[in-house]
């Protein structure tokens, strides 16, 4: 998802009759649905793994403008361009929220940050891989916003006070993002032979990596059993593709599009589609590094931060200089 | 000399996982008796989980005669609103 494959230092979970009294009391608290707040007590595995969800999360949210920041300029129309960069905005404003979430938890923004450019901190596979044409903003709106949409959601239920506010605010405007992706998808599937050529080869490109967004298969994995019983992660990976699956495919062919899977096929019995899975390895190259963009994405990133720094430390020194002066004249 | 008890704002989270909320100000020597007023004061009837309390002299308040310059701009953005995108309805949920 915007955090895959979160570890959390966990070998197993444990009973609760193996806990301390505190954490007894923090994981019964857990499970009657009260949120944790920043001043409660909490295990050092629950704050050290939710700094690296939500930090992960952020920098998804941050480094996702870049894809479709590069058809700002380009956009067909002034309506489209106003509305592709209304929706970079709020990424923006999204990073912005959950940086704050994750400095409730005793780790600021400029660390993460600095972990982010070191390598030691990952965002979201699915931004290294390029927009190649101006159908791919659609294909994003409609497949990788609505992937995020189906975690984002129930995340509102997050047990971490702040995390569950963020991600209801996030939620809340990103009903926008998806809807216009899917405008632009309809346009494109409905226009010339051409267009409806761009539509099915954006759809093609994003179709795998979108279902990587959700992770590998972790119905056995520790760490999601443990993010489980935190809340802190509330469907596995494989229910949530599934779901993305259902939903996506009928849009898919109400755009007189084809899915590219040719195992893609309705099961009765279950009430969902059997369909392929991605390459996991080509995922894990990802993730290691090796896909289309990481090295361009990660350059931009370091540069905006590097070139912004002189800002940054003039505006400090500004707001130092003033408040000297209302000291002195006081 | 005579000093005046500074005024504090008061913030309450009305049950858990919601924000704290503006409920209202009250004066208080310091942080601690503020937050203790403010039990008094506004929690009287079970009003809420977590009391936040900040200086009123630390609040600095946009200016409202700059509102039209501030808030106007938003007014023709209605694209931002998922209600501009006409969905037909057999595409499902979005």
């Amino acid at each position: 998802m915007y955090a895959q494959m979160v570890t959390t230092d966990a070998n197993r979970v444990r009973d609760i009759s193996e806990m301390s009294e505190e954490e007894r009391a923090f994981q019964e608290r857990i499970d009657r649905g009260e949120k944790i707040e920043p001043t409660d007590w909490m295990p050092e595995g629950y704050r050290k793994t939710l700094i690296r969800q939500i930090g992960q999360h952020a920098h998804s949210e941050i480094v996702g403008q870049l894809p479709e920041g590069n058809w700002i300029t380009r956009a067909p129309t002034l309506e489209r361009k106003a509305i592709l960069l209304a929706k970079v905005q709020d990424e923006a404003g999204h990073g912005l929220y959950l940086y704050c979430a994750a400095e409730t938890l005793g780790v600021s923004r400029d660390e993460l940050i600095e972990l982010l450019h070191a390598g030691k901190m990952k965002y979201s596979s699915i931004f290294n891989y390029p927009t190649l044409t101006w159908a791919d903003i659609g294909a994003v709106g409609w497949l990788v916003d609505g992937a995020a949409i189906m975690n984002q959601v129930p995340l509102q239920r997050t047990s971490f006070g702040p995390y569950s506010r963020a991600m209801v605010r996030i939620c809340k405007e990103e009903s926008f993002h998806q809807r216009q992706g899917f405008d632009i998808m309809m346009k494109m599937a409905n226009g010339t032979p051409a267009q409806h050529r761009m539509a099915q080869d954006a759809l093609n490109r994003f179709w795998y990596p979108s279902l990587m967004m959700f992770g590998p298969s972790d119905k056995d994995s520790v760490h999601s059993a443990q993010s489980m019983s935190w809340k802190i992660k509330i469907n596995t990976n494989d229910e949530l593709r599934q779901k993305f699956v259902d939903q996506t495919v009928p849009q898919a062919e109400y755009l007189g599009l084809t899915v590219p899977d040719e195992h893609l096929k309705w099961n009765e019995e279950k009430g969902g589609y059997d369909f392929s899975e991605p390459d996991w390895s080509e995922f894990f190259e990802v993730l290691k590094g090796n896909g289309p963009c990481n090295k361009e994405r990660l350059d931009a990133r370091i540069k905006a931060w590097e070139d912004g720094a002189w800002v940054r430390d003039g505006l400090m020194a500004h707001a130092d200089k003033r408040a000297a002066a209302r000291t002195a004249a006081e | 000399m005579k000093k005046e008890w500074p005024l504090w704002e008061v913030f309450i989270r009305g049950q858990h996982g919601l924000n704290h909320r503006h409920v209202g100000s009250l004066h208080a020597p310091d942080a601690e008796m503020a937050i203790r007023n403010a039990r008094d004061v506004y929690t009287r009837r079970k009003e809420g989980v977590s009391i936040w309390v900040v200086p009123s002299a630390q609040i600095t308040a946009s200016d409202p005669g700059n509102k039209e310059a501030l808030f106007e701009p938003a007014t023709d953005k209605i694209y931002r609103h998922p209600s501009f995108y006409d969905i037909p309805d057999e595409v499902g949920k979005m």
